[in-house]
Formats: C-alpha cells, sequence, structure tokens
C-alpha cells in the first residue's frame, strides 16, 4: 500500500502563471449531484452538465465517473503533481492517466466524490471544466514548443491565451460539438492536421521586419470517419488569430449539424459544404469579426519568458557511476534542445499510466532536475522534463530507476498509444489499453526499441472505432471490435497501415483484421518483411509510406502483398484447439461485445 | 461510563499531548513493533505492538494487557502509530469495546512528529499495575451474523474502506467505497471535521444511520474510519472487526463490478 508523506513540500519551485480553477464550481458541483440523486433533474440535463464540468460517465455503471482534468499546452507544476497523486489515492485507483489531449484522467471515482477533487485541484489552479462535452477541449501544445530547434517560435503563450479565452466563454458553451485546438512546434512534430484547428508557428518577412504568424489547417479530425485538414491561408498573422478561431468557431455553431449528432464535428461540415465554400465563409467571418471586435477582443498572449536557472544540487556527481540501461535510455527517451547543454527528457509509461507515487516522485524531480521548473505532458499519453542540463542526465537516470519511471522506448514505436478501451469506457469492444502495455512488454524484451530503423514509427490502438487513440495517424493502428467463428466470439481489430501525423499527415489504410492474440506476431511479421525488403536508409516508417503510395517495387508492393503474407496468421483456431484465443487480454471470462450508452457526442 | 456524547474528540493535538505528558496525566500507547519503539518514541509512551493485540484480543486478554499498561477506568489514554492512524485506530477501538471510555488517537502519526523535530526518548518507563473494570460495549462491534441480517435493513450503511480497485473486484454486497486514504488530509491522520463532514454529507452518509465500516482483514483502516464517523458526530457507528477476509471464508456472497477489466488501467 502506498501512503504519500504527510510532511509539507518545498515550495520554491516554479508556480502557475495562469489559474484556470473556480471553486464554486465544486459546491455547484456538489449540489447538483445531490439534487440529480433526489431525481430533480432528468438525465439529459444532468449528463450535459456533468461533460460541461469535465466528469465522463464510466463503463457499465452509473455510479462512477472519470474525471478529465486539464492541461493547457500541457504544462504541469510540482505542486499540482503532488495533488494529482493525492487525488488518485484517495478518490481513484491509486493511478492516474496521461491521455493523447494533455488531459490528465482519475477513472473509477465516485460520482458524489468528484466535486472534492475539483476542490483540490482549485487550490492549485487545475480545473475538468469544459474537458469534455461540447465545448473547446484541451487546448494542446507541442511538449518541444521553446525547445525545438526547427520551430520558428514558441506557441505555447498563443495555446495558453487560447485555452483562457475560450474557457467558460459563453460563446464556447454550447457548441454543435466538441471543438479541439491544437498548437504545435515544427512540420516534423505536426499534429496539427488531423484536428479542428491546427496551428503551427511561422514568420515571414513584411516590409523588411519579421512577423509572427500561424499556419492554420481547418477541419481535421480523427473519428468513426477521419479527416485530414486545409490550410486556410499561406500566412496568418498573430494579430488574426483570435479572429480566425472566431470566425471558425461562429460558423460551426451557425451551421454545424446538431441534429445527427454522429456527425455533427465540424470536419463533416467542411467536407459537405467543400473547403473553398468553407474557406471563403471564414475569411469573410474574418473580416466582420476583426472589423467589429479589435478594439476589446484581444488575447492576452504572455510572452514573458520563463526564468530557466538550473536546480542547485547539494552532491556532486563525482564517483557516481553510470547505472545500466543508461545509453539506451538517453538515446531512445531524450532529445537535445535548441538551448546548447540541455536535454528534454521524456518519461515511458505504460499507455500513460502512472501511480500515485511516481506523480509524487515526478514534483521532486521537477524540482531537482528541470531548469523550467515545470513538466510537458505530450502528445502520446506521457511526460516531458525539459531543461535538464547534461551534466544531470546520469543522475536523473538512476532517481528514475528508484521509481520505476526508468524503462526505455518512450521516443521510439516500443511504446504504443491505447486507448481506455474495456478498463473504464462504454463503448469499448476491446481492451486495447491493455495491448498496448502486453506490445510493449514484449518489444522492450526483444530491445526493439534501440532499432534504428523503428524509432520514427508508431504503433496505437483504440477499443473501438471512435479513434480516440488516434489509430488513424499511427504507422501501424489498430481498432477493436468483436470476431466470430461459429458461435464463438473472440477479440479482434482491424489493422491500418502508413498513417502519419506530421507535414504528409495521412490516414493509414486498412489491411486486415487481426486478432487480439494474433497483434504481437503479426507487428513482428510486418517488421520481419520490412527487414527483408528495406533499401539502404529506410525506417519502417518510410517503406510503409512507398507501399501505401504505390511507390514501392521489392517483393512487397502494395497493402494486399503485406494482406497475403499475413493471412496465414490471423486463422482463428477452434476454441478446443486453444481456448486462449478467445479470451481477451486481461480477461478470464469468454468474451463478448458489450457496450453502454457513449457520451461523445453529449 | 461515558455516555452517547453528540460530537466526539477522537483525536488528541500535538500541543495537548505535549502538556498532557508533561503533567503525567495521560497514558501514551505506541502500537508500532517493539523494536522500533525501543529505538525511539514519545516520551513516557508504553507499547503494545498491534501484533501482540491481535495474537489473542478476547475482552478478558485485553483485560489483561490494559492492566499491565497501567491503565484504569479514569486514564486519559491517546494511541499513535506510524501508519497513518490505522493501527492506532484498531488499538484505541479494542480499548474503548471492553469500556475505557477516554481514548484518543494522536492527530499524526509518529513519523511526523519527529520531522517537526518534537522530543523522543529510548526510555521505558515504569509501570505498575492498574485495575480496569469490565464493561463490554457490544453495540461499537459488529460480527459477520449482526451484518449479515442489518445489510437487510436500509436504514444501515456498510462502509468499504479498502483500495478502490480491491473494491471493485469484489465487496460485501451493499457496500459504498470509501477508500481509507480519504479520510485524512495532507497532515493529520483526519481530515478537520467540517471538511469530513462535507465528504459523508456528499455521501449521504449521515450520522443518524447505523453505519458500519470494514476493510481487509483485521479492522485497521475500517477502525480508522469508524474514528472518522465518530469525529463527524455520527453516533451509531460499528466495526466489523474481522472484515472481508473472515466474510470470505465463511463464503458469505460478494459482489463484483461487472464487464470492465479496470486492473488493467492501473500502473502498479
Ligand atoms: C463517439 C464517441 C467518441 C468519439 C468519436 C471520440 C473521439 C476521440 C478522439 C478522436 C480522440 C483522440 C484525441 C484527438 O482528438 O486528437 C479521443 C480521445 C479520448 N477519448 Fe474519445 N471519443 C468518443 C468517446 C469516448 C468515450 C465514451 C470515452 C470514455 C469515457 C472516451 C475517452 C477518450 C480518452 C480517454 C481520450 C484520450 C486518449 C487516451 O489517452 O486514452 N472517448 N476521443
Ligand atoms: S476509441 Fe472507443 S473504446 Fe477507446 S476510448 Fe474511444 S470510445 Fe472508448
Amino acid at each position: 500500500m502506498s501512503i504519500s508523506k504527510l510532511t509539507p513540500s518545498s515550495s520554491d519551485s516554479a508556480k502557475p502563471k495562469i489559474n484556470w480553477a473556480r471553486i464554486d464550481e465544486a459546491d455547484n458541483f456538489a449540489n447538483t449531484v445531490k439534487l440529480y440523486r433526489q431525481g430533480k433533474y432528468d438525465e439529459d440535463s444532468f449528463r450535459r452538465f456533468r461533460l460541461q464540468h469535465g466528469a465522463y460517465g464510466t463503463r457499465m455503471t452509473s455510479d462512477y465517473a472519470m474525471v478529465r482534468v486539464k492541461l493547457p499546452a500541457g504544462e504541469i507544476y510540482p505542486k499540482q503533481f503532488e495533488t494529482l497523486s493525492r487525488l488518485s489515492e484517495q478518490y481513484s485507483i491509486g493511478s492516474a492517466h496521461f491521455s493523447t489531449r494533455e488531459n490528465i484522467q482519475l477513472h473509477w471515482v465516485v460520482l458524489e466524490d468528484v466535486s472534492e477533487i475539483f476542490r483540490s485541484l482549485a487550490e492549485v489552479g487545475l480545473t475538468s471544466r469544459e474537458a469534455c462535452g461540447n465545448s473547446v477541449r484541451n487546448v494542446m501544445c507541442s511538449p518541444l514548443s521553446g525547445v525545438c530547434s526547427d520551430e520558428k517560435f514558441d506557441s505555447t503563450p498563443y495555446a495558453l491565451a487560447t485555452a483562457k479565452f475560450f474557457l467558460r466563454n459563453p460563446m464556447a458553451q454550447s457548441l454543435p460539438r466538441k471543438f479541439k485546438f491544437n498548437f504545435t512546434c515544427c512540420e516534423k512534430h505536426g499534429m496539427v492536421r488531423m484536428v479542428d484547428v491546427g496551428l503551427i508557428p511561422e514568420i515571414q518577412q513584411i516590409n523588411g521586419s519579421e512577423q509572427k504568424g500561424f499556419k492554420i489547417f481547418l477541419g481535421g479530425g480523427l473519428g468513426n470517419r477521419s479527416f485530414i485538414g486545409h490550410q486556410l491561408e499561406d500566412f496568418t498573422p498573430e494579430e488574426d488569430l483570435l479572429y480566425t478561431s472566431i470566425a471558425v468557431m461562429r460558423i460551426f455553431d451557425r451551421l454545424g449539424d446538431r441534429k445527427n449528432l454522429a456527425r455533427n464535428r465540424m470536419r463533416y461540415l467542411v467536407n459537405d459544404m467543400g473547403w473553398e465554400k468553407f474557406q471563403n465563409l471564414v475569411l469573410k467571418e474574418r473580416a466582420i469579426v476583426r472589423a467589429t471586435q479589435s478594439v476589446v477582443t484581444k488575447l492576452k498572449v504572455d510572452t514573458t519568458p520563463d526564468k530557466i536557472t538550473r536546480p542547485l544540487k547539494i552532491s556532486d556527481e563525482s564517483g557516481s557511476s553510470v547505472p545500466d540501461g543508461y545509453a539506451r535510455w538517453l538515446k531512445t527517451n531524450t532529445m537535445k534542445q535548441k538551448q546548447s547543454d540541455y536535454r528534454s527528457v521524456f518519461i515511458t509509461l505504460e499507455a500513460g499510466d502512472i501511480t500515485s507515487n511516481q506523480l509524487n516522485s515526478m514534483a521532486t524531480l521537477i524540482r531537482e532536475f528541470s531548469s523550467e521548473g515545470k513538466a510537458r505532458s505530450g502528445f502520446v499519453q506521457n511526460v516531458a522534463l525539459r531543461y535538464v542540463h547534461e551534466d544531470d542526465l546520469v543522475k536523473l537516470y538512476s532517481k528514475l530507476l528508484e521509481t520505476g519511471l526508468a524503462k526505455s522506448g518512450g521516443l521510439t514505436m516500443t511504446t504504443p498509444v491505447g486507448c481506455s478501451g474495456t478498463t473504464s469506457c462504454n463503448l469499448a469492444l476491446t481492451n486495447s489499453h491493455r495491448l498496448a502495455k502486453e506490445i510493449q512488454r514484449k518489444f522492450l524484451e526483444l530491445k526493439l526499441d534501440e532499432d534504428d530503423d523503428l524509432t520514427d514509427s508508431s504503433i496505437k490502438i483504440s477499443g473501438c472505432p471512435n479513434s480516440c487513440a488516434q489509430h488513424g495517424i499511427a504507422t501501424i493502428g489498430f481498432f477493436g471490435g468483436g470476431g466470430r467463428l461459429g458461435k464463438d466470439m473472440y477479440p479482434n481489430y482491424q489493422m491500418s497501415l502508413g498513417g502519419r501525423f506530421d507535414a504528409d499527415t495521412t490516414l493509414g489504410q486498412t489491411c486486415l483484421r487481426v486478432p487480439a492474440k494474433r497483434v504481437i506476431p503479426v507487428i513482428l511479421k510486418i517488421i520481419e518483411m520490412f527487414k527483408e525488403n528495406k533499401q539502404s536508409g529506410d525506417t519502417l516508417k518510410s517503406w510503409i509510406h512507398r507501399i501505401v503510395n504505390d511507390s514501392e517495387d521489392s517483393n512487397i508492393k502494395s497493402i494486399g502483398d503485406i494482406k497475403k503474407v499475413l493471412e496465414p496468421l490471423v486463422v482463428p483456431p477452434t476454441k478446443e484447439d486453444d481456448p486462449d484465443f478467445y479470451l481477451d487480454y486481461g480477461s478470464d471470462t469468454s468474451y463478448h461485445t458489450k457496450t453502454g450508452k457513449g457520451e461523445c457526442a453529449a | 461510563m461515558c455516555c452517547l456524547t453528540p460530537s466526539v474528540k477522537v483525536t488528541t493535538d500535538i500541543d495537548s499531548l505535549r502538556s498532557e505528558i508533561r503533567d503525567k496525566s495521560v497514558r501514551v500507547i505506541d502500537v508500532r513493533r517493539e523494536g522500533d519503539y525501543k529505538q525511539d518514541h514519545i516520551p513516557n509512551s508504553v507499547n503494545l505492538p498491534l501484533a501482540t493485540l491481535l495474537s489473542d484480543d478476547s475482552p478478558e486478554r485485553v483485560l489483561k494487557l490494559v492492566n499491565s499498561l497501567g491503565i484504569d477506568d479514569e486514564t486519559p489514554v491517546v494511541v499513535y502509530d506510524d501508519t497513518f492512524g490505522a493501527l492506532a485506530s484498531r488499538v484505541a477501538w479494542t480499548l474503548e469495546w471492553i469500556g475505557h471510555s477516554d481514548v484518543t488517537l494522536l492527530e499524526t502519526t509518529y513519523g511526523n512528529w519527529k520531522s517537526l523535530g518534537l522530543e523522543t526518548d529510548s526510555l521505558t518507563p515504569e509501570i505498575s499495575n492498574k485495575e480496569h473494570s469490565m464493561n463490554l460495549q457490544s453495540d461499537i462491534l459488529a460480527t459477520s451474523d449482526y451484518l449479515e441480517s442489518a445489510k437487510l435493513r436500509d436504514d444501515v450503511i456498510l462502509i468499504d474502506n479498502r483500495e478502490r480497485l480491491n473494491y471493485l473486484e469484489q465487496h460485501i454486497p451493499g457496500a459504498v467505497s470509501l477508500p481509507y486514504r480519504t479520510l485524512a488530509s495532507a497532515d493529520g491522520i483526519l481530515r478537520p471535521k467540517e471538511d469530513m463532514k462535507r465528504l459523508f454529507d456528499n455521501r449521504g452518509i449521515s450520522g443518524d444511520s447505523e453505519i458500519i465500516t470494514y476493510c481487509g482483514s483485521v479492522g485497521t483502516l475500517s477502525g480508522l474510519a469508524y474514528y472518522a464517523l465518530k469525529s463527524t458526530g455520527a453516533s451509531n457507528a460499528k466495526l466489523y472487526v474481522r472484515s472481508f477476509k473472515e466474510w470470505k471464508n465463511l463464503e458469505k456472497p460478494t459482489d463484483k463490478q461487472e464487464d470492465a477489466n479496470y486492473w488493467d488501467l492501473s500502473a502498479e
């Protein structure tokens, strides 16, 4: 059993610049739950209220909620880690979960305790408000913004200002559907063409002076049907950032489909209307917004640079030996920053899960190692400590070993993304979460993280077609479903290949269905095919890219060729021959699909 | 003997304890292991390791132990541990059970006491035997038989104080989950009274109901919950002291949260 220390923590660390919380929302939530339990609130309006405040329903029960705490731009501070550690022990399962959209989630929370969580979050400036529901969801920013050597400028302050502007803003309280902003650092680190509004910082020379701005992509998004975003114009100057955002949201608010919930994300509107028409509407609307709002409405962008101070060390490193595994970890979990002598260190988690003890130690690690005094959650259910001085890396690695956070492969294909699946999601058909962990354990055992050919590839696994794990943009993506042999059902996945989320963002192409218990052998077989046919300089990603683009001329030329090789591996055995085949990971009872009411549209 | 007062004092704060120790007006019980106690402890405290108590917690044996610790009916007793108050609670509850009314928990743990730089000692005080009377308080104890019949009434609230995952996997039918960690504050073994009240109030756990607590095996975590309830004025709290371990051994019915793989969300 894990008990966090009762001693007060040091308070010399960096403080959050923005307080996202409002304490009265805790009381309000508590009271509303009471009224709901007394039958004074109907199901639908209560659900809307609950989601607006960041509490999802939970698989097969109305007693529990999942609280999705927003980390705008991914920023998280030591005190916030400590609070989340305590909350995960008190109200959840002793672990928390980093999501793919820079939220941190507490699962299996008793609905009546949610307000207590709000209360504690408010003490450290965090909120889950508008983390679910038809609102502006957490505003993401690349975990490398500010340190990436390819970026034009740091977009973090713009992400924070955008989040601040829309949070609790009346214009964003009842949109037709959820609405997502992603800011990034550069084309390579991407993630901007598969979201409602994606933004890459850009600089243009205008009349001899440098003008900051963005490349803005609109109308992308993943889900049951996924679309790639379109670039609005060559360059959007920073003054136009807010007007563009407002214009897009107004159009969506006005024209978005409020009836057909399954097709009402903005990407459907863009697709139905056609990009050019939508683009024109946005530009016209923006002119109106600019003309009517420019005096009063401004983004409050705080570009004062963060203080970078290397934490003082009491002991020096002399004599401390380099632990085993250090080189492997350094290679697969850290990145050089544009600031010389500093690295960003990515912590490898298993499908985003982190124990309450580890959350607590993250607070200490930030204080001891990060010169910016905070951490950043990333795009792949992970968290990064940035501004770690090169000379402190060995020491940091030793500390990570002590807390079980030193697994390698964090920046490679060996760390798959897995949505919550049947561990808690009402719509799940398979245990995608556990499958992600199984793959990771196996691949680390095989040391695949050290294989340079595999680092830039990705594996993402959703438990149903809804794409929460973003399988559509994975090199190898999976989404769950049920398979059947005679009367016996088994967990099955649809596999897609060749998805990307960088400048060449593409959705993966469907390859074939792979039973859960064959996913690992199938991936290994794909790697084997690649090794046999690769050209010099190839990575798995570049090889698959050629295949999906019909420009490969080795033995394996198409997805169809890959499928042919894999087909023998996915033939279901009879239940008598292989009973385990019919069990999902993490389950010892026979597999059946079972779903409850989904809330993604609520 | 005391009677039921509405809002009972269940903890003793650090300052009061220090002055009571100076006046020698209190018996302090350290429930940690003997080795730990011998190293250092709160000055003048006596040692009653929980395991010693549990090896035979029949009323007669407990009475003997209590006498040997120099406690009579009038002696104020304060209990502490280094385990967030759970072990101390189990000992305090047992004293209450045999009829000792003036027993409270130190508001913090020994570890925190030490980290605050407060006085410690390694001397074992000389204790002379006292005579405590036996006045068994059966109404704070729930047995499995009692629990089975009580559960049929709908004015009884049953609380499971184990961790959430254990609860989801298996629990006594009708129990609500309130993990023991929920009861503590950042620096005390129990939340401040108002905080605790709000937590219970949100859960619909009201002081007027009969409330039974249980945990995994020996009634420590649920002992802490027993005192948490008392601190908010609950007047009819009972401890199912043999807890879930016995319930399972007796093969009584259990419930679980079906159709969800919650264990796989845990990072342990
Ligand atoms: C039709 C219903 C749903 C759709 C279309 C949907 C769509 C998505 C998408 C596309 C993402 C990826 C992040 C991004 O937007 O880039 C996402 C993330 C997520 N969604 Fe959903 N979602 C749905 C329902 C749910 C439900 C019912 C749950 C469970 C409570 C859920 C839990 C999550 C989680 C946990 C994430 C973050 C990923 C992770 O780290 O696990 N979603 N959702
Ligand atoms: S992809 Fe499906 S199973 Fe996974 S979290 Fe989303 S809705 Fe649930």
